[in-house]
């Protein structure tokens, strides 16, 4: 019998779980697919309804995930294989390789500038551009370089090798291989969180064909201080400041004919940051959401919204746009839609515009739930054995879900059921062994 | 302070990225600081608060052999632990550390003037490197915990929270003021998501409570006094009071200690009267006068049914309820469904503003009402509908349908009225009781409202479900786990360290005049047989009420000595 647990997933809800248990003494393996755990909070720029600045507040949870002596860190690692029961599960981990020595890497990043193959930075949506050789960002956890093999010149064409040359602590190893690692835990929590759903699917709102119609998490990043702008709030077809920004909600969710009926809940009050933040960075621009509800149901997020409106000057309009349209010299755009409390339709101009997609469960849920004998709800979230009276455990004893991948929710409920997840893994652990005792 | 080794200081300047370093010249500061007496290294990091940053405090604490460090960059409230451990893992006594916030108070107020931001920068430091040269090392007292936490309030939050901790492995007190425990679930019919009657999922819950041997519950108990800290908190509880002829609450009094405490004590529902002929009207009711009509079968037969949302709730006025209560929307789909079900001929109309169908499955529950033809009709938050009741009690009712653009006028048999969950009654005194805050609705106040939503700034204390705002009967028990995972935490250790940051009494000056004792807020300072101040170290949480108004100046605090915050303060007036 393992007293040990299995945290899925390196955003805030896996280390929340992982920090509560490791905390009270329980060992902790925390796998994280991507280079660095932080998720997508790392990747917001300030938080709402108190606009804290995301990375500052979650950067000191990730070191403590790092430094805990009770927590492992599984990063740039899958789970492959689980089988067994509560109190003794086995699980195979696949550590890929980062072609990078952990032990030697200081995370001083000479490689990466002198690396010469540019790739869209994924942690910036694709908008700027790292290395073939990189750290996601810069407070990564750990802060350990990793060759991307599909991009690095020496994996491709066998040429190259500068980052071997120039690595100051000898840390580069091309040969390294994928590593397998295999664990007894007594219970599992899964936190692997959302994907963005691609509003490119729907052909009318141009994502895709016009430059300057944007997602809301390329928004995040392009004015976040340490954006690929540097936080400047531009254009990306012609860089110049947009006079207006429309954000639109409901971009594929809500849709009762399509995939996605569910309401993602965060997106209300994250295009309200979204709109101040227009307005702190440059107070000329008008910002708009156009919206069906405005579901601002948290603790102080309706006076959240009252105030964009009246301080702020957030104008809001109940509106779903049909459609929009691009005047192809100037790159503007013309948004169509239907005022909701007139009943006309309308035209609005938009310099900027911010589409506010459906978060939908992660499609790697499929396989993970088949590997754990578990089942997903109709819409790809991990099911709940009782919504009403049990919302962390899964179909499966000792298997316990908490954030997005449960359904959709914000940071705090996400951070509060990571706790209840961790009170649900202690309490498996004192029951399993009390088990063996007798 | 030695007097014998002069300080070597250790500067750490943080870019935070460009949130410091676009305004502040980052280098200019490292420059000066070095430059400043005891000063032995200084060095600028793009994030000090990165492993690669932190790696660099280690390192330079080694290599300078520095005794002392400061890091400016951003504030203490998030960042001191992580600095201070990293201090500690290079052999420095963790109060050896100290602070300069030149982000919050230079680049960030001071962004469009980078020059002048950059020489409060320089200031802000050097008062940082005054106090650091007078830092002494402090030693944290560790207690014992002990192995049991208190549970208030006995609803369905209270229970599960009772019953994760029983279950894991520890005891538990639950005190509830009612005769029964189940809290507003006692009032409600069926509870979404699922069909069960609320009375059922009730009776489970209070079965499991009452079978676990390691819950003992008090019913028709309160919390009179609260005293102690974290791990040893002492608590007496009034059991049974009943009122005297002057109308003073007595009762039976019981002594218990706990670890931890967990704060369960839910919300009350507003009451509108005056509101839409509320009150007036026999017709007109709220969501949970709905509720109990139907669980007790009294609801009648009738045919048009009118709820209206966001009464008393979302007013946008200054002193107003300006909050959504978030489950009204829900409660009203999951009523209005009901209803349909019960009478299929009765006609159910939900008047709204938005329709608050977050999530997964209330938007499914939203799609369905719609399908059963239940009648949504939207109205604008400047012109609420208007209710009257003629002189034979017949309502009508006149709304502006704001999705078809047309005027209504309605005849219901029966409105119900959406309110808003409210704080509960008891919530003010509890609150002082355990000296914890309450927001400005008056629900209780969490330590950080994003990473920290079930804990109390203060250590021990943590809360869960309606008491902390409105929420779902899932949401709560979802809290009550979180809530008994982290009061959970030190019981299973049975230690916790206090912070050092206590008053220290000069012996040789207090004049015994009692002063502190009556000033102190925690009870901290008693006179000794010889009739000098003494401070309990773990009840004292450091405040500085006693080291400033003691007559003698025989009161000093640790780490806020008066010497170091008149180095600090004599650095900023320009001194040495």
């Amino acid at each position: 019998m393992s007293k040990s647990v299995l945290v899925v997933g390196g955003g805030i809800a896996g280390i929340q779980a992982s920090l509560d248990l490791a905390s009270r003494g329980t060992k902790v393996y925390l796998v994280e697919k991507t280079p660095s755990i932080g998720g997508r909070m790392a990747q917001l720029d300030k938080t709402f309804p108190t606009l804290d600045c995301s990375i500052c507040i979650l950067a000191p949870k990730m070191i403590e995930c790092l430094r805990h002596s009770n927590i492992s860190l599984l990063t740039y690692s899958e789970v492959q294989h689980v089988e067994g029961e509560e109190g003794n599960f086995t699980v195979k981990i696949l550590r890929k390789p980062r072609y990078v020595e952990f032990s030697k890497c200081t995370g001083c990043g000479t490689c990466m500038e002198k690396c010469p193959v540019k790739v869209p930075n994924e942690f910036d949506m694709g908008m700027g551009k790292r290395k073939a050789i990189y750290m996601p960002f810069k407070q990564a956890v750990p802060l350990v370089a990793t060759i991307d093999a599909e991009h690095c010149l020496y994996f491709s064409k066998k040429i190259c090798g500068v980052c071997q040359k120039v690595c100051p602590s000898n840390a580069i190893d091309y040969n390294q291989k994928p590593e397998e690692i295999n664990l007894n835990v007594a219970s599992i929590i899964l936190a692997t969180g959302f994907d963005i759903f691609d509003p490119s699917a729907i052909g009318e709102y141009g994502y895709g064909r016009f430059q300057n119609v944007l997602t809301s998490m390329e928004f995040e990043r392009l004015i976040c201080a340490s954006g690929p702008t540097g936080g400047h709030l531009i254009r990306p077809s012609d860089g110049k400041e947009p006079g207006s920004v429309v954000f639109i909600q409901c971009v594929g969710s809500r849709n009762l004919h399509g995939r996605f009926p569910f309401c993602s809940t965060v997106c209300c009050v994250y295009a309200t940051k979204e709109s101040i933040l227009v307005k702190e960075h440059s107070p000329q621009t008008q910002p708009y959401i156009m919206y069906i509800d405005m579901r601002a149901v948290g603790k102080g997020f309706q006076e959240f919204v009252d105030r964009a409106r009246e301080e702020y000057g957030v104008k809001y309009i109940k509106a779903h746009p049909g459609g929009i349209a691009e005047d192809q010299a100037t790159k503007n755009l013309h948004i169509h839609y239907e005022d909701t409390k007139s009943g006309n339709m309308k035209k609005l101009d938009a310099d900027l515009v911010v589409l506010c997609p459906a978060l939908i469960p992660k499609t790697e849920n499929k396989r993970l739930a088949e590997e754990m004998g578990i089942e997903l709800d109709d819409a790809g979230f991990f099911k709940a054995k009782e919504l009403l009276t049990a919302p962390m455990d899964t179909t499966s004893v000792g298997i316990y879900i908490c954030g997005y991948c449960q359904s959709p929710k914000d940071i705090p409920e996400s951070v509060a059921q990571a706790s209840g997840a961790a009170a649900r893994a202690a309490e498996t652990i004192m029951l399993t062994s009390k088990e063996r005792k007798q | 302070m030695s007097d014998k080794h002069k300080p070597r200081i250790g500067v750490f300047v943080c870019h935070c990225g460009v949130n410091i370093g676009g305004v502040v010249n980052v280098s200019a500061v490292v420059e000066y600081a070095r430059a400043l007496p005891d000063v032995a290294y200084a060095e600028g990091n793009l994030y000090t608060c990165s492993s690669e940053g932190l790696y660099r405090i280690k390192e330079a604490i080694r290599k300078y052999d520095l005794d002392r460090v400061v890091v400016a960059s951003c504030t203490p409230r998030t960042h001191e632990p992580l600095f201070r451990a990293a201090c500690e893992e290079a052999n420095l006594n963790k109060y050896m550390f100290h602070m300069a916030n030149i982000r919050e108070q230079c680049s960030w107020v001071h962004a469009k003037e980078p020059e002048k931001a950059t020489e409060k920068a320089k200031e802000t430091v050097k008062m940082a490197i005054a106090k650091a040269a007078l830092l002494e090392p402090q030693t944290e007292p560790e207690i014992e915990v002990q192995p049991s936490a208190l549970v208030i309030g006995g609803g369905v939050s209270g229970m599960t929270a009772a019953i994760s901790l029983a279950n894991q492995g520890f005891n538990v007190s639950l005190v509830e003021k009612n005769k029964e425990l189940g809290g507003k679930l006692c009032e409600l019919y069926r509870l979404y998501p699922s069909d069960k009657l609320s009375s059922e999922v009730l009776g489970e819950y209070i079965q499991s409570v009452r079978s676990n041997p390691k819950i003992k519950i008090y019913t028709s108990s309160t919390v009179k006094r609260v005293d102690g800290f974290i791990g040893n908190f002492e608590v007496t509880l009034n059991i049974n009071p009943s009122p005297d002829w002057k109308g003073s609450f007595w009762g039976t009094e019981e002594k218990l200690k706990a670890g931890t405490i967990v704060v369960a004590t839910g919300a009350d529902v507003f009451k509108p009267i005056g509101m839409y002929c509320y009150g007036e009207n026999r017709g007109v009711i709220t969501q949970l006068e709905l509720e109990k009509l139907m669980k007790e079968g009294k609801l009648g037969k009738p045919k048009n049914i009118l709820m209206i949302q966001c009464v008393g709730a979302r007013e946008g006025k200054v002193g107003g309820r300006n909050y959504c209560s978030r489950i009204c929307c829900t409660m009203a789909l999951k009523n209005a469904m009901i209803i349909k079900e019960m009478l299929p001929d009765s006609e159910v109309s939900i008047l709204y503003r938005d329709m608050n169908a977050y999530g997964k499955d209330f938007e499914e529950q939203y799609e369905k009402a719609r399908h059963n033809f239940v009648q949504f009709i939207r109205y604008d938050d400047a012109s609420p509908p208007e209710v009257s009741s003629d002189a034979n009690g017949k309502l009508s009712v006149k709304v502006h349908d704001i999705l078809g653009n047309y005027a209504l006028e309605l005849d219901p048999d029966l409105i119900v009225l959406s309110t808003p969950l409210v704080k509960s009654e008891d919530a003010t005194e509890l609150s002082k009781l355990l000296k914890v805050p309450l927001g400005a609705e008056g629900f209780f106040l969490e330590a950080h409202v994003k990473l920290r939503p079930v804990d109390f700034a203060t250590d021990g204390i943590f809360l869960c479900g309606t008491a902390h705002g409105p929420k779902t009967v899932p949401e709560s028990i979802t809290q009550a786990y979180a809530a008994a995972s982290r009061a959970g935490i030190p019981i299973a250790l049975g230690k916790v360290r206090t912070e050092a940051i206590t008053a220290r009494v000069d012996e040789t000056r207090c004049t015994g005049c009692g002063t502190c004792v009556k000033l102190c807020p925690y009870s901290a300072i008693r006179k000794d047989e010889h009739g000098v101040a003494r401070v309990n170290d773990v009840l004292c949480k450091g405040c500085g009420v006693c080291s400033a108004s003691c007559p003698e100046k025989a009161i000093n605090m640790r780490h806020f000595s008066d010497a170091q915050i008149i180095a600090e303060a004599t650095s900023a007036l320009g001194g040495a």
